[in-house]
């Protein structure tokens, strides 16, 4: 199996090269479009902004690469919120793969932003991407800006207002929560979107 | 609901962990591979690595280690020590560390916060904050407190200090209050209670853990969002899963390891 980790620039690049790895699979760190085009599976991480890496995507004409892709595409954290519309960050135009506006968490008595440490998973349906997950289970978050809980939204969670935790239309997946960094969770939703069937 | 989070410290030198008596002769305890995932396993929620030599000696933290943790741990873990620029930040955060703590450096020079925040994003940068009670009663900053001969008194309120990180750019503080390191008597929870009123992004509690209760107090009393501790875990003092069971117990809601 062929899985193209997109090189977007974001700075946690390496540990989700190395959750994967954990998973015994050795992505492909790379910028190159024939090569995502032709990956079985391919995943899209980012620390960074919402306007950097869409900068970036644009930059190494990755754009209609990323929305034609027909086989498995993973989200992480930016790399989720880039999956839809747009994002209030930055006022950034996204890839448009999803339904929705990622909007910034507003801070309320008690609620910090950035949202950051372990929060609860709120199953919303029955997925492939959340077999093995229990409600409630915990996942490591760190993120100013969220996705609202649409229809695609498979698992939301909670931080002053709910929003989106795990996203899945079709090819696409998303994990605003960090796979690489929560523990069991995230190994067994990286486990599962490798599992995914490829075109 | 966000959990609080536990927060293990370990000190390193030379891609150890060491535990230090009164600023010197460390004490080897182990791999620092190991120990992480021996914590990783015990629950911690997150783990911070304090590299105690870089920053007395002026150097960079060693990227070799921090690339060996984040190969094996799948929870977060944070670098503190020696980043005084965006560059080693840069190598710190592509070796794998999810956050990077400054402390002293951004005293020095305070846009390094900006810096830092606008290259990797404010999650990624947390200040460390020690913190003392002078004689007229204010709590003030010290930087360079990991070297005794090399600690200094900038002049600066910790309340004002907090309140200017956080508009540089600022996600999280790390607040250790100095009165208590070491003491064990329990955290400063009236310090901590007035920075959180001026703290909107997540405030970790630092020094004066001694027993179970501490922690119940901080998170109740203080409203931090974690709680940072070091020689009750090391020593054995406190295990995790019964901190966990304690708490969970005290209504505080935790991650369940």
């Amino acid at each position: 199996m062929r899985v193209a980790l997109v090189d977007a620039g974001g700075a946690n690049i390496g540990s989700v090269r190395f959750a994967l790895q954990r998973l015994g699979v050795e992505p492909e760190l790379t910028a190159d479009a024939e090569a995502i085009r032709t990956a079985d599976k391919v995943i899209l991480p980012g620390v960074s902004t919402a306007g950097t890496v869409m900068r970036r995507l644009r930059q190494l004409d990755l754009v209609d690469t990323l929305r034609a892709l027909r086989q498995p595409l993973l989200g992480v954290c930016v790399g989720m919120q880039l999956l839809f519309e747009h994002s209030e960050e930055d006022d950034t135009p996204c890839l448009g793969l999803l339904a929705g506006t990622v909007r910034r968490l507003p801070p309320g008595a008690g609620i910090r932003v950035p949202h950051m440490g372990w929060n609860r998973l709120s199953l919303r349906r029955e997925d492939p991407v959340l077999a093995g997950f229990s409600d409630g289970d915990h996942a490591y978050f760190v993120h100013s800006y969220a996705a609202p809980p649409t229809e695609d939204c498979v698992a939301a969670s909670d931080h002053g207002r709910a929003f989106a935790a795990v996203v899945r239309r079709g090819n696409v997946v998303g994990a605003q929560f960090h796979p690489e960094r929560s523990s069991t969770a995230g190994a067994r939703l990286l486990r599962n979107f490798l599992e995914a069937p490829s075109p | 609901m966000l959990a609080r989070r536990i927060i293990p410290c370990l000190d390193v030198r030379d891609g150890r962990v060491v535990k230090g008596v009164r600023f010197r002769d460390h004490v080897d305890m182990g791999d620092i591979v190991e120990l992480a995932l021996r914590y990783r396993d015990e629950g911690a929620d997150e783990l911070v690595f304090y590299d105690i030599g870089a920053s007395p000696e002026q150097r960079s933290v060693d990227r070799g280690w921090v690339e060996r943790v984040s190969a094996r741990l799948d929870i977060p873990f944070c670098v503190a020590g020696g980043i005084r620029d965006v560059e080693t930040a840069r190598a710190v955060l592509h070796a794998g560390a999810d956050k990077i703590s400054i402390n002293s450096p951004a005293l020095e020079r305070p846009v390094l916060i900006t810096e830092l925040a606008e290259a990797f994003g404010v999650q990624c940068v947390v200040v460390g904050v020690d913190s003392i009670r002078e004689a007229d009663g204010e709590w003030r900053v010290r930087s360079h407190t990991g070297d005794p001969a090399r600690m200094r008194a900038p002049s600066v309120r910790t309340l004002d200090w907090v309140v200017e990180a956080q508009r540089l750019g600022a996600g999280e503080i790390v607040l250790n209050c100095m009165d208590q390191d070491g003491v064990r008597r329990g955290y400063d929870l009236a310090q901590l209670a007035e920075v959180r009123a001026v703290c909107t992004v997540p405030l970790v509690a630092s020094g004066g853990a001694g027993e179970e209760a501490h922690f119940a107090d901080v998170f109740r009393v203080a409203d931090v969002d974690g709680a940072l501790a070091a020689s009750v875990f090391h020593g054995g003092r406190i295990r995790i899963p019964d901190l966990k069971r304690f708490l969970r117990g005290e209504g505080v809601e935790v991650r369940d390891a």
